[in-house]
């Protein structure tokens, strides 16, 4: 097994530990591996033992449920992979919920436009996040507790204390009615297509390198030209029109409204983030880790209720799995420090002149 | 370089004292409260002038005012504990469990019950937090959701009510002393306590010198890990004594006690005036915060604006400040260089 190197210009070989592994061992031994392999175990493990799991409303009960989890999961991983959090985006989606309620069922309005409005409302929620934390340089933690707050706030003061409901007769039945004669809700369709768009924008994209770059270093983000502030008010524009969205379902899926609708989604989103393996300070993350990650907790979700647990003890497990992923995040890496290092830190020393630490700590 | 730093004030400790406290952020938030309560005592005389008036101003704040001191002690370690609803809640349900097992036990058993339980709860957010040095918003965003799990769990729909607390121990949720209501001169005993010990005591100190520079604090040779481990003890002790104080003010327990409530101590440890970054803010600013916002979300029925813009008002009070906090920092920076520059 050759140990890849490049050469760089004054002769001196860097080595790259990781790529000395072989390509498939590269590929599985990552944590969105891992993830997907949780999911698939807890999935063939339900199959056979949760009564009732392999029914044909399962994947669909699932698939409703979760859908709006999934789609705010996925703007989130971008935030989250900068470094900053938004924890806003369950009350961006009550209020924008609230929005389409309170157009369609008081006033009339058709819902198409209705939902169009909200998703105009939710952009400027998130906006003004964006605002806040790129351009005033707020941290975004403080940011969104606040906004949190305000915006499920905004909401109570639109609906009070009325249930909204009665939304048109098509337009509510349309998010949970079936792809043709599959399992699959009509809500999957635009899912696989944000999807398929935040993976392609994340990981195909210059402004997705950006997002790593931003949670690398900040500072060293804007000097490779990477316009942090704008990347920034993107992606929470993003989240607040993706969270809106979500609200519009949520409104159409239950056909009502309260001012509770969606409290504590925020949890779920951010347990699924980090579930599937992006790092909490940023700059470290896929995608697909994340889908599966939302769909880990979906599983054990649906496995949990049909074995008949109640709503607290998926409350509780969906926080040990959030610690859980924190910690394994985290300290392993800690822990895999302190072992002896692999054989191909042996190589020969890359010292480079700059660097006069870096050779000591490569003789080890 | 001699030349770049600056000379020592040349006034007397009184001079300084007046300045630094008209300058101050304490005062600034207790000038907004004593409009708040001016407006809304003129528009209806009843809010602070009646016998009951006057009790629920003092009264009403005083659960938030323990959260809001243990708040502000995780958070000037730049840290933030959003599990102390779920203490509460556990510790006011421990309160009622211990008087329908017991109804004559002595109150003091039930407040060091009380103080127990938060202090496990604490230990165990403080030993995550400290062990694996995981973000403390996780960490504490989990437990908050497991720990209020594990309490509805164990609670279901069972709800104590006045009948199961004792009438000694109902009667201390409003009993005042010099018209002054028991449970708030406690809290205000707490505020003192640990307003004191943050503003003198070495540990408390080393507290702000952790939370404005974790790294520099470590290699200064600071205890961090046990100090931030100690905030989170305290923090989360004060949530369970809050918990008695919502178990006696309202004679209720059930499985949704106090949840929400994290995000009002945070908000008053911010409108405070402390910084959610660390190393900055006073326990005086945490706690006249917790009064301002029960105070605004008493007064706002008064002013005319609905109920329902509670949740609203208190919002953007965290951003406002926030931004205020911001603002005042920029301008603090650009005098201080132009101070130096001018040196």
């Amino acid at each position: 097994m050759s140990t890849p190197t490049l050469t760089k210009p004054d002769g001196a070989e860097r080595t790259y530990p990781a790529y000395s592994r072989n390509p498939l061992a590269r590929a599985l031994l990552t944590r969105e591996a891992a993830v997907i392999l949780a999911l698939v175990v807890v999935f063939i493990y339900s199959m056979g033992n949760i009564p009732f799991f392999d029914g044909p409303l399962t994947i669909f009960n699932l698939s409703k449920e979760y859908a709006p989890i999934l789609l705010m999961a996925l703007p989130m991983t971008l935030i989250i992979i900068t470094g900053e959090i938004d924890l806003s985006v369950a009350s961006t989606l009550g209020a924008s919920a609230a929005v389409t309620g309170v157009l369609v069922v008081e006033h009339d309005v058709s819902v198409p436009v209705a939902a169009i409005i909200a998703i105009v409302v939710g952009s400027l929620l998130g906006a003004l996040n964006g605002f806040f934390i790129a351009y005033v340089g707020l941290p975004s933690l403080a940011v969104t507790i606040g906004s949190l707050a305000l915006y499920r706030g905004l909401a109570e003061g639109l609906i009070q204390a009325k249930r909204i409901s009665g939304f048109p007769e098509g337009w509510q039945d349309w998010p949970t009615e079936r792809i043709g004669d599959t399992q699959y809700p009509n809500i999957l369709i635009p899912t696989a297509v944000l999807i398929v768009a935040f993976g392609v924008l994340l990981h195909f994209t210059r402004f997705g390198r950006g997002i790593f770059e931003i949670g690398l270093s900040d500072e060293s983000a804007h000097f490779s030209g990477v316009n942090v502030a704008r990347t920034k008010m993107i992606l929470f524009v993003l989240s607040g029109a993706v969270a809106a969205f979500a609200g519009v379902y949520v409104a159409l899926k239950a056909n009502s409204v309260a001012t509770d609708t969606g409290t504590g989604f925020e949890l779920k989103v951010i347990a699924g983030v980090l579930l599937g393996g992006v790092s909490i300070f940023g700059g470290r993350g896929a995608l697909h880790g994340v889908v599966a990650g939302v769909l880990l907790i979906a599983v054990l979700n649906s496995a949990l209720q049909l074995d008949g647990q109640g709503s607290e003890v998926i409350q509780i497990i969906i926080g040990l799995l959030l610690v859980g992923s924190v910690i394994a995040s985290n300290f392993l890496p800690r822990v895999r420090a302190l072992l002896p290092r692999r054989k191909v830190i042996d190589a020969p020393p890359s010292v480079t002149p700059q660097t006069p630490g870096a050779g000591e700590s490569s003789e080890r | 370089m001699s030349a770049s730093t600056l000379a020592p004030l040349a006034e007397s400790t009184a001079t300084r004292v007046a300045r630094n406290l008209l300058r101050s952020r304490e005062l600034a938030i207790v000038i907004v409260l004593a409009l708040i309560v001016l407006v809304a005592t003129t528009r209806r005389s009843s809010f602070l002038l009646s016998a009951d008036g006057w009790r629920d101003t003092l009264l009403a704040p005083s659960i938030l005012l323990l959260l809001a001191v243990g708040q502000m002690v995780v958070v000037v370690t730049r840290n933030v504990d959003l599990s102390v609803g779920s203490t509460l809640g556990i510790a006011a349900y421990v309160t009622g469990k211990i008087f329908v097992a017991n109804p004559d036990t002595p109150v003091i058993v039930v407040f060091l019950a009380g103080l127990g339980v938060g202090a496990v709860v604490g230990a165990l957010n403080g030993l995550l937090v400290t062990v694996f040095r995981v973000p403390a918003l996780v960490i504490t965003l989990g437990t908050m959701y497991v720990l209020r799990g594990a309490l509805t769990h164990e609670v279901g729909s069972e709800r104590m009510n006045a009948q199961d607390f004792p009438a000694h121990f109902e009667k201390l949720g409003t009993q005042q002393v010099l018209t002054i209501p028991v449970l708030t001169i406690i809290a205000l005993v707490v505020v003192a306590a640990v307003g004191y010990y943050l503003h003198t005591a070495r540990g408390g100190r080393e507290l702000y010198a952790i939370g404005s520079d974790p790294d520099a604090a470590d290699l200064y040779g600071l205890p961090s890990a046990r100090r931030v481990f100690g905030a989170f003890v305290l923090c989360g002790a004060l949530a369970g004594l809050a918990g008695v104080f919502s178990a006696a003010r309202y004679a209720t327990a059930f499985s949704g006690t106090g949840s929400g409530i994290e995000l009002q101590a945070v908000a008053a440890v911010v409108i405070g005036g402390v910084a959610i970054f660390g190393g900055s803010g006073t326990v005086w600013g945490a706690a006249i915060g917790a009064f301002l916002l029960v105070t605004i979300n008493r007064a706002l029925p008064i002013l005319g604006i609905s109920e329902f813009w509670q949740g609203a008002v208190v919002g953007a009070l965290i951003i406002g400040s926030i931004v205020l906090d911001r603002v005042l920092s920029i301008r603090r920076t650009h005098k201080l260089i132009e101070a130096r520059d001018h040196a």
